[in-house]
């Protein structure tokens, strides 16, 4: 089996067991301040990490191109709190536009 | 009293408007369908592009389905699909891809509490247990509501997100350059759409003293910093370190 059909199974298996275990346990169970603090900030931490890595970077290496341009619309949308199709399309565009002139 | 372990269970679903917005107006289960079919629809938009992206990232069509299938979660689907496409090993996106699931766990224990269910039910209800349909549901204040949104959002965004794949994963085919149409942006700027509301509030404010807000900063420094000195994947894995950390004390 190839490494991304391992990746795929695997991930979602553990994403539906995650899924049915939270409406498997009381309640009570994670309802304590450093549990709460702790998986209030995972998403976080991780959300951010991954946009670092996929608008800042090629591969492993530190790059500044086009995708930026993207990125930064997709900020001013959402602080503008404009709906998600705008937001996605709209990074799409301007990331698309920015490559093709070549900044 | 049910305690709160969601202070704000919000992703996509916030960004829609719809929410907030009709829990005040008319709370009848005609405008609960309408809001849930809305979210549905546009986080089909989001479906389309991750067929796009996980096909032009050399997954097959068939994997992106049955990511969609039977992942089912967003950020964990475009999470494993970046985290391999950019040299990361299995485990590493298996590891990100179930951390970012592992919130809905979170909503799992919560919407437990108001659907009351056992055996199949229990079982088709956690697979649809994400943020929108968690957000919406909670976004009501009656019991009989909460149910109805978490079920029609739930299915509308399944129904939607799965269909929206396939075409998306199709399509990919015909398209050779994808920085050229901005695929390469679909992406992150989803991960902006589910992280920005869990940072700031309404009012525009820092979320929990400023403390999401650093934390957040802090995980996009390190990830640039150690990303040229370690394996792929991994400054992304090694981030949930923070999140320890900053939430250890109160």
């Amino acid at each position: 089996m190839s490494s991304q059909w391992i990746a795929v199974l695997t991930t979602s298996l553990l994403c539906f067991a995650i899924k049915f275990i939270g409406h498997s346990i009381p309640e009570s169970l994670l309802a304590k301040p450093r549990i709460d603090r702790i998986t209030t900030l995972i998403p976080i931490v991780l959300l951010s990490s991954l946009i670092a890595m996929q608008t800042l970077t090629e591969k492993t290496v530190r790059v500044f191109d086009h995708r930026i341009a993207g990125i930064v619309f997709a900020l001013l949308a959402l602080r503008a709190k404009a709906p998600l199709p705008i937001i996605v399309i709209g990074a799409m565009v301007t990331s698309a536009i920015f490559y093709r002139v070549r900044i | 009293m049910t305690v709160s372990i969601l202070p704000i269970p919000l992703g996509i679903g916030q960004n829609i408007g719809v929410s907030a917005k009709s829990a005040k107006s008319a709370n009848s289960a005609t405008s609960v369908k309408r809001d849930s079919l809305s979210v549905g629809l546009a986080t089909g938009v989001a479906g389309l592009a991750f067929g796009a992206v996980a096909v032009a990232d050399h997954f097959s069509v068939l994997q992106a389905c049955v990511l969609s299938l039977v992942l089912f979660s967003g950020a964990s689907q475009f999470s494993l699909v970046g985290v391999m496409s950019s040299g990361g090993s299995a485990l590493s996106a298996i590891i990100t891809g179930a951390f970012l699931g592992s919130r809905n766990g979170l909503y799992g224990v919560r919407m437990a509490g108001i659907l009351k269910l056992s055996g199949w039910r229990k079982a088709v209800a956690a697979q649809i247990t994400i943020d929108e349909s968690t957000g919406l549901a909670i976004s009501r204040k009656d019991e009989e509501e909460q149910r109805t949104a978490f079920w029609y959002t739930g299915f509308g965004v399944y129904i939607f997100w799965n269909l929206f794949t396939l075409v998306g994963a199709m399509s990919a085919k015909a398209i050779g350059n994808t920085s050229a149409w901005g695929l390469d942006v679909v992406s992150p700027a989803i991960f902006c759409a589910v992280l920005v509301p869990r940072i700031f509030g309404a009012d525009g404010s820092s979320k929990r003293g400023g403390r999401t807000l650093y934390a957040a900063l802090l995980a996009f420094v390190w990830a640039l910093s150690v990303t040229e000195w370690v394996p792929a994947g991994t400054p992304i894995i090694t981030s949930v370190v923070i999140a320890v950390l900053l939430g250890w004390r109160a």
